[in-house]
């Protein structure tokens, strides 16, 4: 067995699991934000490995 | 035998067409099913992969290299890529705070400790963050094994990390603007000077490919912050894709502080296409599987053999390097190139409390059955 199988079985996964995710959860192209976060004048809210987010309350 | 010649004598031609095409089309399929902010992510991602495939360049690798070898070109690039990046994003952020933020985080006993073991990890399955990615994109079975149980600890690291906190935090410190660019440029060459006093005689130097692969790093991080309003991060991803699949099969996440946050339920109860790290990641396994697939027998090497401790030690090294990343605020592109490069103390501290551990998991490696064997 080469590389290719392992390559192949990451990407098939990868790509199952994210178009069965947008079926599940369908984002909805009409809300979108500014195409560039730099000078849109809106605060910057993605997730991020540094970041706690407020718990919540109770 | 017939076939194998025939395969090794195809064109190339008619397959590199369709990578181009197929990698294009799922830029603009996120672009025109999600936004465009989210398929230029995407695209960023790509490129990553693009670099860390094509250029081979990673972090785990070149650690090894410095401690085995003493050759610290791999390292000297990652300071390069940071030295960049932090002249243009840290006045930026200064100019543009709200709009773009940095990888600011606190340093505490969990962070340093999540570190160390994250450390010893990567050099275990000789990959961190990016480079399970990149590596389980081009082919890596030890990568693939890996990257699942990698999002289940990143997922557990966070649903317990507001506990670990609890053990001792400093409040969250940073350098900022032209000030910080400047400390944070000392720094670097300091911690440069040390890696070129340490190298082997002979290898004092920074190789070409190393220099081309930090700037194109440093371009597509500054894209990243640019576009996403954040810094190049990984594990928050992972971590979310393990929390969505846990609620699809009826979790109950209220126990944990992290995940029943109300900007984390919005997220789990969204696309992962709306999350820049997903985004990110999805783009970098891809842009590896490309390259992989564009070079002449890229795939077809023979796959290691190797004996079942090692794939528990893969397993279980999987699960380490997600958890301790959440503990330490991130893994070497989240906390180490990101933290460093928008001026957050954690980065540096984060450095050093995981180049102690691959030090440790270096020696460790060849005990689990990791060496590669053809």
């Amino acid at each position: 067995m080469t590389r290719q199988f392992p390559a192949t079985a990451a990407i098939f996964l990868l790509l199952s699991l994210t178009v069965a995710d947008y079926i599940a959860t369908p984002a909805n192209p009409y809300q979108q934000p500014a195409i560039v976060a730099l000078g849109s004048g809106s605060t910057s809210a993605g997730g991020f490995c540094g970041a706690l987010p407020e718990p919540a309350p109770g | 035998m017939t076939a194998t010649l025939t395969s090794q004598n195809a064109p190339a031609w008619p397959r590199r067409t369709s990578l181009i095409l197929a990698a294009t089309s799922a830029v603009l399929a996120v672009m025109i099913l999600v936004g465009v902010r989210y398929g230029l992510l995407l695209a960023v991602g790509l490129g990553f992969g693009l670099v860390l495939e094509g250029l081979r360049f990673g972090f785990a690798g070149p650690w090894r290299a410095m401690i085995l070898r003493r050759e610290p070109s791999g390292m000297l690039a990652h300071l390069l890529a940071i030295g960049l990046v932090a002249v243009v994003a840290l006045p930026l952020i200064a100019a543009r705070g709200g709009e773009l933020n940095g990888a600011l985080a606190p340093v505490g006993w969990a962070m340093v400790g999540g570190a160390f073991v994250f450390g010893v990890a990567m050099q275990i399955v000789l990959g961190c963050g990016s480079g399970t990615l990149v590596n389980a994109g081009s082919g890596n079975p030890v990568s693939l094994l890996a990257l699942p149980f990698f999002a289940i600890g990143s997922f557990g690291g966070a649903y317990h990390l507001f506990w670990w906190i609890d053990f001792g935090s400093l409040p969250a410190v940073g350098v900022s603007n032209w000030s910080g660019v400047a400390i944070t440029l000392i720094a670097l060459a300091l911690v440069g000077i040390t890696l070129l006093r340490l190298g082997a005689p002979g290898q004092r130097r920074i190789l070409k490919r190393h220099i081309i692969a930090a700037c194109l790093v440093a371009v597509l991080a500054l894209a990243n912050l640019a576009v996403a309003g954040q810094p190049w991060g990984v594990v928050y991803g992972l971590g979310l894709w393990a929390a969505k699949g846990a609620t699809t099969f009826g979790a109950d996440l209220t126990g944990s502080a992290f995940w029943s946050a109300t900007e984390s339920r919005e997220r789990i109860n969204q696309s992962i296409l709306l999350d820049v790290t997903s985004l990110t990641n999805i783009g970098i396994m891809l842009g590896a599987f490309i390259v992989a697939s564009w070079r002449h027998g890229g795939l077809s090497d023979k796959l290691p053999r190797l004996p079942l401790k090692a794939w528990v030690a893969t397993a279980i090294a999987g699960l380490l390097l997600g958890y301790s990343s959440r503990l330490a605020f991130g893994c070497n592109v989240g906390a180490f190139f990101s933290g460093i490069s928008t001026g957050s103390l954690h980065g540096w501290v984060w450095f050093a409390a995981a180049f102690a551990g691959s030090i440790f998991g270096v020696r460790l490696r060849p005990h689990l059955g990791l060496e590669s064997r053809p």
